[in-house]
């Protein structure tokens, strides 16, 4: 795989308020400064919960994936109401075995890590260490489905 | 915010569950809104949160663009999705914007939202001499067409 051909150009994490707790930029030409970052991680988590009121259907869940011109926006909502979300190319499919797998590194670097405060910012090395690996796996396994959340 | 004519599809109209229901907007507000099927009763504001929504949506995605988010002259959303419904959306240059509100499933509408605009609202509104720019519309030839046309999409 190319250097810097990561599917993914961005992650965010985001507490039950829809505080920014977690940002990375893997490689977008335009990467987010602190304060556009926690401005944007807010405004997505009021988009989500304003869709999730238009719903024709009742009982609706909120936005899992947005797609735009440029890019497309994957979310995932935990049952506690933390979202993680990513920004990756158009069209790529791995996206949601992707939140799998950050979501797993976040259980298993994060919330067991004894000093970490739930809702608080991540501060938690071993997350940023084993991130970009996970980011950067091969992206047809990723697609296939192939690589599961788990230990690897 | 304008008052919107419109309204629910009523009998003769074959229930289609696909598509669920479409928006017209303006710079001003809603100027068109019918439903074929929406079970869960909308909001009272329901056309000012739709409007808000996706014009939050739209600068959030230009913000976001990871080419020229920086600058804010980024690019816009076409559709997004929920686990009960998708939303696909289409703006002209001339400001005006359809939403399309579908089943999930529903693969990509651009195409058919394009349709909508060029062949049945410039040909039946824009075209229409009564009809006055920038104002909401009840157009009979608008409303048959479109509910044609809906049947075909899904």
């Amino acid at each position: 795989m190319a250097a810097g051909s990561a599917p993914v150009f961005n992650l965010f994490i985001i507490n039950k308020s829809g505080g920014l707790i977690y940002y990375k930029d893997f490689g977008s030409q335009s990467k987010l400064d602190t304060n556009e970052s926690l401005r944007l991680a807010s405004t997505w988590h009021g988009l989500h919960a304003i869709a999730m009121q238009l719903s024709p259907i009742p009982n609706g869940g909120g936005i899992d994936m947005l797609e735009a011109g440029t890019f497309d926006l994957h979310c995932f909502q935990t049952l506690t109401g933390t979202k993680f979300f990513i920004a990756t190319e158009v069209g790529f499919s791995g996206a949601a075995t992707l939140l799998a797998i950050i979501y797993d590194l976040y259980t298993d670097y994060v919330l067991k890590n004894p000093f970490y405060e739930v809702e608080m910012p991540i501060r938690c090395d071993l997350f940023d260490l084993h991130l970009p690996a996970a980011i950067r796996k091969d992206r047809s396994l990723l697609v296939a489905g192939v690589v599961v959340p788990g230990r690897t | 915010m304008l008052s919107v004519v419109g309204g629910a599809a009523g009998n003769g109209v074959k229930g289609n569950s696909r598509i669920n229901m479409i928006y017209v907007f303006n710079r001003d507000g809603c100027i068109f809104y019918r439903e074929w099927y929406r079970p869960n009763p909308p909001n009272t504001d329901d056309h000012k949160l739709m409007f808000g929504l996706v014009f939050s949506l739209r600068s959030f995605t230009a913000k976001m663009d990871p080419i020229n988010g920086a600058s804010g002259d980024g690019c816009s959303f076409h559709a997004f999705r929920t686990n009960t419904y998708k939303l696909n959306y289409l703006e002209t240059p001339s400001g005006i914007k359809i939403i399309l509100v579908t089943d999930p499933k529903m693969s990509d509408l651009r195409d058919a939202l394009r349709h909508i605009y060029t062949n049945i609202y410039v040909e039946y509104v824009i075209k229409n001499p009564l009809y006055v720019p920038g104002e909401p519309f009840r157009c009979e030839l608008f409303i048959s067409n479109l509910d044609t046309y809906v049947t075909t999409l899904s």
